[in-house]
């Protein structure tokens, strides 16, 4: 298959109400399929809200068939498939911040956020338990990747998940807008779009970012979900600052025409990196910028 | 390149922004009305313009708090942002609330009397709020809160507040891009307690000249070293960052001596969006 009609869904959740968040993802899965779109796009913990401090145990689901928001969302993914994100509670009772790739009513894939950001703003780490694999997977439309939010801020995830046989790698963020210029979007909407540019360009991939709005307590989340395509254009980007679901199509030959143009991924010295990076690692295994 | 650092905003995303808050928060509290005290000056005309747009001028209620020594400007300039936004307005004289207190306070006592004076005004729009059913939104900006140029339970009382992340500098871009009067935004901001009163002669410096030094200190993390390299006197950091530091209590909830093992405040965290 060479064309992949895709959908974002860009919304305000309800913070710590799974129940009224699944009927929000049922239905633009709905709208989503009658507009045509086969892969639907959530944004980072689209079921939950994201600032749950201590709702965070109550709002864990076990993805699995069984589970009562799984199920609902396993069957709409019959007819669509989606990126959802949620809490993780896994069988020792760690809470995970999770992206799940559901397809024909299987749970595909699931990624659990690997860099949790502390600091600033930011107090994920006090609430959630670190993810530890990057993994690509197999979809119907060929190979992709899933990171969340902090997890692309670090390049080498998207790097292993390149190195990994991804295609089109889905981002998905809650990202609380900041900073102020002159300029008519926020400072947070501007880097997080130069990076995922930058590794659409890279990586001569598809670089999908799904990115929330809405508010909570103060925090603003500004939308803009975007497309970059292999060659680095922008081939969608949702209102700043409003819900919205975008519907782009990719057109996937555009990886040979560009990886035929520019043959980074052929080029790309692995063994080369890995030799120089266990040497590095060697040398100052007690260093602390060089942790697991 | 990157430029030096700059007041500059642009006014339509702030509005944006700050329009869809006061949309989004007041309504997922359960209220669809608002209240603002509007003192004639420019952070109140503006919450009220700001207001006005997220929520229908029908549904904000701007009330008039003048003392006997308030400017009759004040009024004047509050009537201009009422009939221009066409929000409901009340107008409460605190004068014969204010006289009993104040017949104890020497004259002298300036702070000791303005504190009662924003206070009675907290009273009168929290005791309005009820009435009218709406939340009651706050106009302090961010040169206030960091300076401490505020009373505590006072002018600082409110449910929400659009205005505390914008400097006085950017307050003034966003109430001219809102449509504010000039009158209001060009005249000096005074807490109208006396005859000629401003803020800039009771602190002894300009806004602007104190929100670039602020954009320094705090948004940049710059060091006092490099404020005083970047031009500023180096007494003016020292008294800056000493009246931040001294006013840190008015930015925090009072602290709760822990006991339990799960107290609100420290380990019993969730925000007020709560299942909302």
């Amino acid at each position: 298959m060479n064309r992949l009609p895709l959908a974002l869904a860009q919304f305000n959740t309800r913070l710590g109400d799974v129940d009224a968040n699944l009927e929000r993802h049922l239905s633009y899965a709905e709208q989503a399929r009658r507009q045509g779109a086969e892969l639907l796009v959530f944004p980072e913990l689209s079921l939950t809200g994201y600032a749950l401090q201590d709702l965070a145990v109550s709002v864990a689901r076990r993805p699995h068939a069984d589970d009562p928001t799984f199920r609902p969302l396993l069957q709409a993914s019959k007819s669509i498939d989606m990126l959802v994100g949620f809490v993780e509670a896994e069988q020792r009772h760690r809470f995970y911040i999770s992206s799940a790739y559901l397809s024909r009513g299987e749970i595909v894939h699931v990624h659990r956020k690997v860099y949790l950001p502390t600091y600033g703003l930011f107090d994920e780490g006090r609430f959630f338990a670190w993810g530890d694999s990057v993994r690509a997977f197999d979809t119907r439309f060929g190979r992709m990747g899933v990171l969340i939010c902090e997890d692309f801020w670090h390049a080498s995830p998207p790097y292993l998940l390149w190195l990994d046989g991804a295609d089109v790698l889905l981002f998905a963020s809650a990202s609380p807008g900041r900073g102020l210029s002159r300029e008519p979007r926020l400072e947070t909407a501007r880097w997080v779009e130069q990076i995922n540019q930058a590794y659409a360009s890279l990586f001569t991939s598809f670089i999908v970012h799904a990115n929330r709005t809405g508010f909570e307590d103060g925090l603003n989340f500004w939308g803009g979900s975007t497309v970059f395509d292999p060659d680095g254009a922008l081939l969608a980007r949702a209102p700043y600052h409003e819900e919205a679901l975008t519907l782009v199509e990719l057109d996937l030959e555009q990886l040979h025409r560009t990886r035929a143009r520019l043959p980074l991924l052929r080029d790309e010295r692995t063994a080369l990196t890995s030799r120089e990076l266990a040497r590095i690692l060697r040398r100052d295994p007690g260093s602390p910028t060089l942790g697991d | 390149m990157s430029e030096s650092p700059s007041l500059e905003i642009h006014p339509d995303l702030v509005r944006r922004i700050l329009v869809d808050f006061l949309r989004t928060e007041v309504t997922r509290a359960g209220f669809s009305r608002a209240v603002v005290g509007l003192s004639g000056g420019v952070d109140s005309a503006l919450a009220c313009y700001l207001a006005a747009e997220a929520l229908g001028p029908e549904n904000v209620l701007a009330v008039r708090m003048p003392y006997q020594a308030s400017s009759p400007d004040s009024l004047e300039h509050a009537a201009l942002v009422i009939g221009q936004t066409g929000v409901r307005e009340l107008t409460v004289p605190i004068t014969p609330m204010a006289e009993p207190f104040l017949a104890a306070i020497p004259a002298e006592e300036a702070v000791r009397r303005g504190n009662v004076l924003a206070r009675l005004r907290m009273i009168v729009l929290y005791d309005r709020s009820a009435e009218f059913g709406g939340l009651v939104v706050g106009t302090g900006n961010k040169t206030e809160l960091l300076l401490g140029y505020t009373t505590l339970y006072g002018d600082s009382a409110c449910a929400l507040n659009p205005l505390g992340d914008l400097y006085k500098t950017q307050i003034r871009q966003l109430a001219r891009a809102v449509g504010v009067p000039e009158a209001i935004v060009a005249k000096p901001p005074s807490a109208d307690l006396w005859a000629g009163q401003t803020d800039e002669g009771e602190l002894g410096f300009t806004y602007e000249r104190v929100d670039q030094l602020l954009l320094l200190l705090v948004d940049g993390r710059h060091s006092a070293e490099s404020c005083v390299e970047a031009g500023f006197d180096r007494a003016f950091v020292q008294d800056v960052l000493e009246r931040i530091r001294r006013n840190q209590f008015k930015r925090l909830q009072p602290p709760i001596a822990k006991l339990s093992n799960r107290t609100v405040g420290y380990d019993f965290l969730y925000l007020r969006d709560w299942g909302t």
